[in-house]
């Protein structure tokens, strides 16, 4: 075999990366390149808020270089393109390669950093060392002070995730599937408690070592933009009840950041186990539409979970919040002028935004249907379960065919449905 | 407010702007003009360039009596009120390019004397508009620091080379919306810090040298780097990145609206990534096509079924092979599935299970431990007979992995109808026929494995390994699998009972 270019292997190597959902660079601590040890400055700075540099047909961000430092893998999960038996072409970067590559991106203002995950070659060790690494060359020899993502392998000793979490700004651990039945059916070489085992592992570093550095002003940092999760949706048979449950224990129990949702895609090569279909994109929407709903507007993980229709999964067509307020007519209409906070955060078509702003605004004056429309994105949504000043739904709320007359009306025939 | 108004109204006045996005001044003049009372209505702002240089062209017509000189405030003046929120606002809105801002903010101060918290109030139209203002150049801000573009040029003659990296140049050009090359210059500054660079704008330009900043005058397209070698790897990153199973071009348009498009590298490639996106996810599903996607949502529910269909399969190589499925045989409500590796050449021609030299091996044994071999559901992890030709002969082979996973539809299929109480499964294929994972026999047998649906599975060592053994080491061997045998009678009967 030929040896592959640097350029070959990109396209292998970014290729396998891609069903990684994370994309986010944001909420580390705040650094810029001014000044340092050699006077001279270095390269790269969070501001706190990610940039996204780029944007696929995909409608997804490209804010880090994302990829794979191989594609090799011992293990044989079946979700996963690139498992022991599966057929796709296989490359390898060297620590440096990634290095270099991430550093000719990031100087020419196309990436905030570098995302890195692995398929596990040799042994799990091996390979997160492999990772650290990189991560060690950009942060020591070349004083990178962007943002750096590193995958960590929950089989790996400690000690060197450790490491990978003094050098990188987040950390995460994929619990893969929802359930561990699903776990154990699709991802027979990984183990459901191994996996939490390590999430409870670098949670503990985390607040711990933020526990030093209120003492010691030099302590280290670790992972300062905390970990992250991902799920895949469609894979198993969890319903969207189990998959809302079981994030919002991970985020109880690991304090994570995120936990993101990757609708499992149809892969080259697929294992015979799977489903072949897809399951509908708007289906991932759906839940992080109901993991914002806990997370910014209050409701607890119980309530999402009332949502969803009988068969446990959340309704398709309309989203999670209206679904809940259609099935909980009793509490509304709320009266805008005189609602609290947390009322006002339940009605659908009201945002975490412009519940503020009218909270801000009614010290000044009562509002009316006007002022509700100048504040809001569209008030017929919001309409039928709020009262002000000169408008009351009457009927409107208790009218069976609700749904129907606010679910969105068209429905765009799918131009590549499954 | 047309500047006929302003005549007939009586005194106003006109400032003129030294720069569009000068904020300290704006502030200087209008503080005086609210502390002399001049209302809104009579001022005119004037910034240089852009539509205000048809009012200053004309000026003399148009503001006959237009008094240029700023007002002096008395002594006893009040001191001018603004909250907070509309400081940091109106910096951020007087960078807009629309030339009413100067005006509109000088209103909105006014207004702010008499109600001090009127920036509260969010119905407002005016409050709204300068917010809008202000969110427009903040996205305009965080685009520019999103799609700015450097391209590398190689070291010019200044003098200033010697070590490596100083003498690279990274060259910019971009295109603002707004006025906001000269407030975004400490992003980049604290970026890049340890480079030099340079972002060339139509409306200025920013240097940066490693030490310190400097502004230059307006430039043109031709004036920056026309490529980049690195473009090329890095359109190869957003093709490969780029999931075409999940087409959304609505958003990545909001989030990346076409103007911003002709001066990203990456931006040539959407409309082939887009059209190629639905022949690459059929490609994608083409090559996965050893599944069993058109029978997907109907597992055959007969043992006849199973049968017919087995003999049409054509998932994986084996079944292209000039062989016969097998299909196994035994009662239909069985405890015990004894499941092996594939059939042989004698199981191939015969159409049954295990008849071969293995089979028969197996049939010793079975009768050895007191099973019944009648009462069991016999079958294989893969259908198909597995060999290469060698003269008249069929020699065995071994299925990979990917064909005993593939044929797992069958056997769980059969499962499913069957619902057997226990498994055996006899090497190491048949092991990874039931578990979809490789195990090691030695390590797993002799302990049984729980299965999903609440039964159990027991592995042992396939009957040919001991066909291919010879004495003590196959005695040995014989030993354990009479014992696996044996704890699989056992436990049988504690099942049944």
């Amino acid at each position: 075999m030929t040896a592959q270019t640097i350029q070959q292997k990109l396209e292998i190597l970014a290729d396998a990366a891609k069903y990684d959902a994370s994309c986010a660079s944001s909420g580390t601590a705040k650094r810029n390149s001014m000044g340092g040890p050699n006077g001279r400055g270095g390269i790269g700075s969070t501001e706190g808020m990610g940039i996204c540099h780029a944007y696929a047909p995909d409608g997804r961000c490209i804010s880090l270089l994302k990829i794979l430092l191989t594609n090799h893998c011992v293990f044989d999960c079946h979700y996963c393109v690139n498992r022991k038996s599966s057929n796709v072409p296989r490359a390898r970067f060297s620590p440096q390669e990634v290095v270099d590559l991430t550093l000719s991106f990031y100087r020419r203002n196309y990436i905030e950093g570098l995302f890195l995950s692995s398929g596990i070659v040799k042994s799990s060790n091996h390979t997160m060392e492999q990772m650290v690494e990189v991560a060690r060359i950009l942060r020591e020899e070349h004083d990178f002070r962007g943002y750096i993502h590193l995958k960590t392998i929950p089989e790996a000793d400690p000690e060197i995730v450790h490491q990978a979490g003094l050098y990188a700004d987040r950390v995460s651990i994929n619990v893969e599937l929802p359930t561990d039945s699903g776990l154990t059916r699709l991802a027979p070489d990984k183990d459901a408690r191994q996996i939490e085992g390590a999430m409870g592992k670098v949670k503990e570093d985390i607040s711990e070592l933020k526990d030093a550095r209120k003492r010691f002003r030099h302590a280290p940092r670790f992972a300062p933009a905390g970990q992250s999760t991902q799920m895949i949706v469609g894979a198993d048979a969890a319903t969207d009840a189990d998959i809302v449950g079981k994030a919002s224990r991970l985020y109880d129990s690991f304090r994570l950041r995120r936990v993101y949702y990757s609708a499992f895609s149809p892969i080259p090569d697929a294992s015979a186990v799977l489903p072949l279909k897809r399951p509908p994109l708007i289906r991932e929407h759906r839940l992080y539409q109901s993991d914002w709903l806990m997370r910014f507007y209050g409701y607890k993980p119980a309530e999402v979970m009332q949502a969803t229709e009988a068969d446990g999964n959340l309704p398709l067509d309309i989203d999670p919040k209206l679904a809940w307020a259609l099935k909980f007519r009793e509490q509304f209409p709320v009266d805008v002028n005189r609602a609290t906070k947390e009322q006002l955060l339940r009605v659908p078509g009201l945002g975490v935004k412009a519940v503020g702003k009218i909270l801000a605004s009614r010290r000044h004056r009562a509002l009316r249907l006007d002022d509700v429309a100048r504040l809001t994105q569209s008030v017929t949504k919001v309409r039928p379960f709020i009262c002000t000043l000169d408008w009351r739904p009457v009927l409107l709320t208790d009218r069976a065919d609700l749904r129907s007359l606010l679910a969105p009306k068209t429905e765009q025939l799918e131009l590549f449905a499954a | 407010m047309t500047a006929l108004q302003h005549v007939r109204l009586g005194t106003y006045y006109v400032v003129n702007l030294p720069e569009p996005d000068d904020f300290e001044f704006w502030r200087e003049r209008a503080r005086a003009l609210v502390q002399c009372e001049v209302p809104p209505d009579r001022v005119a702002w004037i910034e240089p360039g852009g539509s205000g240089n048809l009012f200053a062209a004309s000026s003399s017509a148009a503001f006959p009596g237009g008094e240029r000189r700023a007002p002096v405030p008395p002594a006893d003046a009040r001191a001018v009120r603004a909250s907070k929120r509309f400081v940091t606002l109106a910096r951020n809105a007087i960078l807009h390019s629309d030339p009413e801002r100067f005006a509109l903010l000088y209103r909105l101060l006014w207004r702010l004397q008499a109600n001090g918290r009127m920036m509260e109030d969010k119905a407002d139209p005016d409050v709204r508009r300068v917010e809008e203002l202000a969110k427009n150049v903040r996205r305009d801000s965080h685009k520019m620091h999103a799609f700015v573009r450097f391209r590398l040029v190689e070291k010019e003659e200044d003098g200033t080379g010697g070590d490596g990296a100083g003498g690279e140049h990274y060259v910019a050009w971009f295109e603002p919306e707004h006025h906001i090359l000269r407030a975004n210059a400490g992003f980049f500054m604290r970026r890049f810090a340890n480079m030099r660079w340079s972002i060339l704008t139509p409306r200025g330009s920013l240097h940066w040298d490693g030490d310190t900043m400097s502004e230059g005058p307006p430039a043109q397209r031709s004036d920056a780097p026309q490529g980049d070698p690195t473009e090329e790897l890095w359109r190869s990153y957003y093709a490969s990145i780029f999931n075409p199973a999940r087409l959304k071009v609505g958003a990545m348009l909001k989030e990346m609206p076409r103007k911003y498009w002709k001066n990203m590298p990456e931006a040539a490639l959407i409309p082939q990534l887009v059209a190629g996106a639905q022949q690459r996810e059929a490609q994608m599903v083409d090559k996965g096509k050893s599944l069993f996607d058109d029978e997907l949502d109907d597992r055959p529910d007969t043992l006849e079924a199973i049968d017919r269909a087995i003999h049409a399969c054509r998932k994986c190589p084996i079944g292209q092979l000039d062989n016969h499925a097998v299909m196994g045989e035994g009662p239909r409500d069985a405890a015990l599935m004894i499941v092996g590796e594939q059939p042989g050449d004698q199981e191939d021609l015969s159409g049954r299970p295990f008849v071969g030299p293995a089979g028969q091996l197996l049939d010793v044994h079975l009768e050895k431990v007191g099973i019944d071999r009648r009462a069991a559901y016999v079958t294989n992890a893969v259908k198909h007979f597995k060999y290469v030709q060698r003269g008249k002969r069929r020699l065995h082979q071994n299925p990979g992995a990917k064909e005993i996973d593939t044929c797992r539809w069958w056997i769980e299929s059969e499962r499913a109808i069957v619902q057997p109480k226990l498994v055996l499964a006899m090497g190491a294929s048949a092991a990874r026929g039931m578990l979809g994972k490789t195990v090691s026999i030695s390590r797993v047998r002799g302990t049984p494995i729980a299965l999903e649906d609440g039964s159990e599975l027991w592995v042992t060592a396939h009957p040919s390994y001991l066909l291919r053994l010879d004495g003590a080491a196959r005695e040995e061997q014989a030993r354990l699998f009479d014992a696996d045998l044996a704890a699989v009678r056992e436990r049988l009967s504690e099942l049944a009972g």
